[in-house]
């Protein structure tokens, strides 16, 4: 966007602009730099030594890739890896899915139903995982839970809920969902509200159903919102730290650890030690970035040109 | 909104029946955190064979009392811990939200209306670092905090966990799409009448983009409130805590008392709540705007 209708403008005048342009960007560069890229800078290169909690005084040295090595023995690390996949891969779909519908049943709904519905999809999100989680480990509790109370009154035997290593990844995965589903809404609401009804109109007129109108001129036009949806979804779910360290701590057995969760037992836990904490984060951004680029390509292909 | 009015339809009915499911699905957790803070020990155990009480049969503050029981204070002034906590939180999201809006303000105006070296460059680092996660800058952000010896004290750390928040690009982001509005024009109009940079700023620029730093102000506070990760790893100190961390440590350590427990979850849930029902269109704006494909 830089040099577009300038050229006649002296030298000064440009020298004055960069350095006015600078002095408006100061406050936002000194958070950024300082709080954010420092600290990425700083991740990065640790992750190359043995630095810990143990050596802070005496001091570390580099060990190259050993923690990356380290990263693929490690068998908690790849139990972690299998369940953040596990994670990403059936929340990603269920909440880009549910929202959609959930979007395109209200948005032509009368305006107070529309931003009541929207609201309490959108309650989870505002209150917080932990008022969200105290709540819900209170439900899934083997003797005083809600779920299990419904279950035997029904006639049925109580279940194990967070506390079995077959269920615990699902307690956890139905928590994310409701946490997730939100703002994916209030974007398909607005996005539904936006695509040409003219468009709409005329494919009514030439006896369109209903699904047809939607898969041939509402699904493309919404396009780049599901895009959106699909890569925040997709960050939040590999991301997901606060419900299981509330809610299980990666139990029973590591049957609910993730990346996330596993880089800070490590750096804060357990060993404590930093370097190979750094060596979980910097691959957990990477593989984060290539799947944001992979959805990106893999959406836009279906679309454009 | 005319043009698309909604066509009663079987389909249509059944989605109203499932959505409103849903809603009660959804709405019920905070219904059983609120009944729950004020219910009767008796009430909240659910004894086999017994119904469960889906109403408190008395209305309880004993919940309360005992949440409230521990005191601290704070500038002399004797508190229970539970508000100091709250205190926290809301210190910790004003602030944030604060300088989030006049550090993002001024580079999302500089960034859309001004021309200068290194633009592209500055641009699409705070792009770059969006599309991160924010989470595994965490251990060295504690180290970074450590060293410039931020963590070691009460305030300190509370400024430890805001700096990062603001840090983050997503605020600038946002500010840039709302400042794209402002028509050069104005601006050019504002420098032939002789007026300096700041005042084109705070005359010309502020009032078209404040309807985008109101969303940008309730995003940050929500975000600044609910960063959980962040405020677990660098508030260690009881008086330094905020209401989420008072609440999970609470969980772990009387994992039982579930009626102190929904009390302390209420007096974190209930306040943002308000917060987000008063400023609720900013917030949707806000939300629709950062999507907006940059």
């Amino acid at each position: 966007m830089a040099s577009t209708s300038a050229p006649k403008r002296s030298l000064v005048l440009q020298r004055r602009e960069t350095v006015v342009s600078y002095l408006f960007l100061l406050p936002a560069l000194f958070f950024f730099v300082g709080f954010v890229l420092t600290p990425m800078a700083m991740g990065v290169v640790t992750s190359f030594t043995d630095s810990s909690f143990q050596n802070t005084n005496t001091g570390s040295s580099f060990v190259f890739l050993d923690n990356y090595i380290r990263l693929f023995q490690d068998p908690i690390f790849l139990k972690s890896a299998v369940n953040t996949v596990v994670i990403v891969v059936v929340a990603v779909p269920t909440v880009t899915a549910f929202s959609l519908w959930v979007g395109s049943a209200i948005y032509k709904m009368h305006a107070a139903a529309r931003s009541f519905f929207r609201c309490v999809f959108y309650l989870p999100v505002v209150t917080g995982s932990v008022a969200v989680v105290v709540v819900w480990k209170w439900m899934f509790d083997k003797y005083n839970g809600l779920f299990n109370y419904v279950i035997r009154a029904m006639g049925g035997e109580g279940l194990m809920w967070t506390e079995s290593e077959q269920m615990a990844l699902w307690c956890i995965i139905l928590i994310l969902f409701t946490t997730s589903i939100g703002q994916p809404i209030v974007l398909y609401v607005s996005a539904l509200g936006n695509v040409d009804n003219s468009l709409v109109e005329a494919a009514q007129v030439d006896g369109a159903t209903d699904l047809q109108v939607f898969w041939k001129i509402k699904w493309p036009s919404i396009m780049p919102t599901t895009l959106y949806v699909a890569v925040i979804t997709t960050i939040n779910s590999f991301q997901c730290f606060a419900l299981i360290q509330l809610l299980t701590s990666g139990g029973p057995n590591y049957s609910t650890s993730t990346v996330m969760y596993y880089l800070y037992e490590i750096a804060f836990r357990t060993t404590k030690e930093f370097g190979y904490a750094d060596a979980m984060g910097v691959v957990l951004a990477i593989v984060i970035a290539l799947f944001s680029a992979l959805q990106f390509k893999v959406m836009n292909g279906g679309t454009t040109e | 909104m005319s043009g698309k009015k909604q066509r009663i339809t079987p389909y249509f009915i059944i989605s109203v029946i499932l959505l409103i499911a849903l809603a009660i699905f959804f709405l019920f957790p905070l219904y059983w955190i609120v009944t729950g803070s004020v219910k009767e020990k008796s009430d909240i155990i659910i004894k086999a064979g017994e119904s469960v009480k889906w109403l408190p049969t008395t209305i309880s503050w004993d919940n309360f009392a005992r949440l409230f029981k521990s005191q601290t204070t704070l500038f002399g002034i004797g508190m229970p811990m539970a508000l100091r906590w709250l205190f926290n939180s809301v210190f910790i999201s004003v602030v944030a939200m604060a300088l989030t809006c006049f550090s993002a303000s001024l580079a999302g105006y500089a960034l859309a209306k001004k021309r200068f070296w290194g633009q592209g460059f500055v641009f699409s680092l705070f792009v770059c670092a969006m599309a991160l996660p924010k989470q595994v800058i965490l251990i060295p952000l504690l180290r970074e905090m450590s060293i410039l010896h931020l963590v070691d004290t009460t305030w300190g750390s509370i400024f430890a966990v805001i700096f990062p928040v603001v840090g983050w690009p997503f605020g600038v982001f946002l500010m840039k799409q709302f400042s794209e509005g402002i028509p050069s024009s104005l601006l050019e109009a504002a420098r032939i009448d002789g007026a300096g940079e700041v005042k084109t700023f705070l005359n010309v620029a502020l009032p078209i983009i404040q309807p985008g730093i109101g969303a940008l102000a309730i995003f940050t506070f929500i975000n600044a409130w609910n960063e959980y990760p962040l405020q677990l790893i660098m508030l260690s100190k009881s008086e330094a805590k905020t209401i989420a961390l008072g609440i999970a440590g609470l969980q772990s350590e009387m994992s039982n008392d579930y009626g102190l427990i929904m009390a302390g979850a209420a007096l974190a849930a209930v306040p943002i709540i308000l917060v987000f029902l008063a400023f609720q269109k900013y917030f949707t704006q806000g939300i629709t705007m950062g999507a907006v494909k940059g």
